[in-house]
């Protein structure tokens, strides 16, 4: 991390790629995901066939290098932000496991050496949806992203013979059900490390968590009794050592994003709600109780907005990040909760029904102050 | 490309006027907070004299460099940090810098030439409110009447920025009552002029070296030529629109300006605040989770968030200003959140530090009372939200009263 940066201008334009990407992604969004949103939360899990048309779109490939079946194009933090922005526009769950990979992908991009790259990312940069996910949460503590000595990570990893012996419980794992590989955050002496355990592993239970949101997630807790895997399979750091704060830092921004696009949904939904419905003869939008809801609402999404901007931008431009995507963290857990509330609000009655999709995007939007680890940028 | 961070240019013009904030006025900030009523204090008059040339050499206002192709960093932006540094020193004494008033803004905004060469060196207020119209400036009620080649002016102001010290006064009048937004004028007047006379200078709870002023005009006789803008009172409607539209756009450069006073004033507090708190052990190092830190940690993450949110949407304002892109809803966005913030956040600092923060010994109580002016002129709270519900919803000032 260097602090020389570029002497760039304040800029909040798009590159033309990423205006082109928008483009067809809010289309996506729009036709493909926001259509499907309320079924798939229904059904607890994403219709048949709907992850395979995000992989045609290769958001978690692109940055694979091309000898690994990717399209080699660099990994761009602000890029990736953006879809994830326009894919939580249409659905949170949705726009979250669709990316998921791409925090696994992106976890073995940063840490991983060639032939660790070589060996798992081959097998994901495929047209049809693999899932690789990364397992950091855990049941009882709170996670405290502080350094490795102080993390309260309970999970642990003991060197034994030719390999490591992995014991301990993980919670909210996306998709883990699924995946070919899980990668395990876990204490490892005095450090943290991040370990490959593949699918079917002896000693691995993967068991479907119930949530009250996000529930085409396929959020999973994942035990760890005696699971031995080999050394190779501790990501090396060769290029730069694991580093969990950053994994952290990453997933607060890549939540944000998502979260970022759902409250952008809700504040799109309530607007021609609120200047249709009628009460005592005008639109209830003329008085300045429902109105200035609506105006505070699009502050603070824009205030949300340009933070996770910020910390994303500082992220591209290899600039220190953490105090950033801290600060976007916090703002975007107290303001996202209060636009799903207030979404409801706006309804009345009528928000309180599973009619409308505002009462799915309150309970999803009340994870963005619980969930950790979906470094999707 | 998206970047949030500063270039160079703005960086350095930042540092600028944190070092003479820092040694120009928070030396003497607590002085004429208690001395209140007093004559340009003599610690700024070089400052002033100094940033008026600056201002004559087209050091301020330029754009900042770097390889942003067609994007520009310019005037706009480069007041926000200097704004925001300056009133980090002492926001009141910054509103008394002899020649940054707001009548210059609306000068270099709308004056002609001849009025730039005339009375931009000048220090000048502006003159809008009156006793019984505030944020509804539509409704002003002092008279402009032509008189062969002069203008006659009657009526009452109230609450002008620098009108006692100032060299010159932009006084709103209406040059019909009947026609309301439409007739609305802005005159130069200067000061001396008979019939202009200070009534009082009001004692306020805040920014209290900063002299407001009530004004009577009386027969007030200026020159034909010191009206700003078109002269004559537009014909159709939408004309009329248009012409009250451009007076009000001047908020848009200026409200993203009060922001950042609010910006400065905070973090003024709750850098004292943080300092204050070190001394007890309290301590934010971003590297807890947000739930095991403690409820007063939890409260000063909040606090940094929110400020650094308002900072970010102001500079989304002044960027957008000097890219020409219009930015009314932007403005008032910024300022409502920065104005809110601001309170909450300097009221807060003085609550957390107990007798510290309430006594006069700190300057944190001082910054609670100067920051709430800010949540109230160039547009109250509630008259910014109402102006980004009106966009946001898409509805006219009569459907969103």
């Amino acid at each position: 991390m260097s602090e020389q940066a570029p002497d760039l201008l304040f800029d909040l334009n798009l590159t033309e790629e990423q205006r082109i990407m928008r483009e067809s992604l809010a289309r996506f969004s729009e036709i493909e995901v926001a259509s499907i949103s309320r079924q798939a939360d229904e059904a607890g899990q994403a219709p048949e066939g709907f992850y395979d048309k995000t992989a045609e779109l290769g958001l978690s490939l692109l940055s694979i290098p091309e000898a690994y079946g990717g399209a080699g194009i660099p990994r761009s933090v602000l890029s990736n932000m953006l879809n994830a922005e326009d894919l939580g526009k249409g659905d949170m769950s949705l726009a979250l496991g669709a990316l998921t990979p791409l925090s696994f992908v992106n976890m073995l991009l940063d840490y991983g050496s060639e032939d660790q790259q070589e060996k798992y990312l081959t097998g994901i940069a495929d047209e049809t949806f693999k899932i690789a996910t990364v397992a950091l949460m855990e049941p009882r503590a709170t996670f405290d992203a502080t350094t490795s000595s102080t993390s309260t990570i309970e999970t642990t990893a003991v060197l034994s013979g030719s390999g490591y012996v992995l014991n301990g419980e993980k919670s909210m794992v996306a998709l883990a059900e699924d995946a070919l590989h899980i990668l395990v955050i876990a204490r490892c002496d005095d450090d943290v490390g991040a370990f490959i355990v593949d699918k079917g592993t002896e000693g691995l239970t993967i068991e479907k968590e119930k949530f009250m949101g996000l529930r085409p997630l396929d959020l999973c807790r994942v035990v760890l009794n005696d699971v031995v895997i080999n050394v190779d399979a501790r990501l090396s750091g060769e290029a730069q050592p694991f580093d969990v704060q950053r994994l952290v830092d990453l997933g607060s921004i890549g939540l944000s994003a998502v979260v970022v696009g759902c409250c952008q949904a809700v504040v799109d939904y309530v607007v021609p709600y609120v200047n249709e419905r009628v009460a005592f003869g005008e639109p209830i939008s003329n008085r300045q109780s429902v109105a200035f809801m609506v105006a505070d609402m699009a502050t603070e999404l824009e205030a949300m907005r340009l933070m996770v901007y910020r910390a994303a931008s500082r992220a591209e431009q290899g600039l220190a990040f953490h105090k950033e995507a801290y600060l976007a963290r916090i703002l975007v857990a107290e303001r996202a909760m209060e636009i799903g509330t207030n979404g409801v609000q706006l309804l009345g009655g009528h928000g309180f029904t599973r009619e409308h999709p505002v009462e799915l995007w309150y309970r999803n939007l009340r994870a963005m102050g619980i969930l950790q680890g979906v470094a999707i940028v | 490309m998206i970047n949030l961070e500063l270039p160079k240019k703005i960086k350095n013009a930042e540092s600028m006027a944190h070092q003479m904030a820092a040694s120009v006025f928070r030396p003497i900030a607590r002085k004429y907070d208690t001395i209140e009523h007093c004559d340009t204090p003599k610690e700024l008059i070089p400052m002033g004299q100094m940033l008026a040339a600056g201002a004559a050499a087209g050091q301020l206002g330029s754009g900042g460099s770097g390889s942003g192709g067609d994007v520009k960093n310019g005037g706009n932006m480069q007041a926000i940090v200097g704004t925001t540094e300056m009133a980090w020193g002492c926001c009141g004494l910054m509103l008394s810098l002899p020649g940054m008033g707001l009548g210059n803004a609306a000068i270099s905004a709308v004056g002609s030439p001849e009025q730039k060469e005339k009375f931009g060196k000048l220090y000048c207020a502006m003159a809008i409110t009156e006793p019984n119209c505030g944020s509804d400036s539509a409704a002003v009620q002092t008279t402009a009447e032509l008189d062969g080649d002069e203008w006659v002016l009657n009526g009452e102001k109230i609450f002008a920025t620098a009108a006692d010290r100032g060299d010159a006064v932009v006084v709103w009048a209406t040059l019909d009552k009947s026609i309301g937004k439409a007739a609305i004028k802005s005159f130069l007047v200067e000061k001396g002029t008979p019939g202009m006379s200070v009534v009082r200078v009001e004692d306020k709870l805040g920014l209290r070296v900063s002299d407001t002023a009530a004004l009577l005009f009386d027969n007030c006789r200026i020159p034909k030529e010191n009206i700003m803008g078109d002269p004559e009172i537009a014909d159709t409607e939408a004309a009329r629109k248009k012409a009250f539209g451009g007076v009000m756009q001047t908020f848009d450069n200026t409200r993203p300006q009060v922001a950042a006073m609010a910006l400065g004033v905070a973090r003024a507090a709750l850098e004292l605040a943080l300092e204050l708190l070190e001394k007890e052990q309290v301590k934010p190092e971003y590297d807890k989770s947000f739930f095991n830190s403690t409820a007063l940690e939890a409260e000063l993450y909040k606090m940094e968030a929110n400020l650094e949110a308002s900072r970010l949407l102001t500079l989304k304002a002044a960027w957008m200003a000097d890219n020409k892109i219009p930015n009314s809803k932007e403005a008032s966005m910024c300022k409502a959140k920065a104005g809110r913030v601001a309170n909450a956040v300097t009221l807060r600092c003085v609550e957390i530090c107990g007798t510290l923060g309430y006594s006069e010994n700190n300057l944190l109580e001082k910054f609670a009372r100067d920051s709430k002016i800010l949540d109230i002129f160039e547009g109250t709270q509630q008259i910014q939200q109402l102006i980004v519900a009106r966009h946001v919803l898409g509805k006219s000032s009569k459907d969103l009263k």
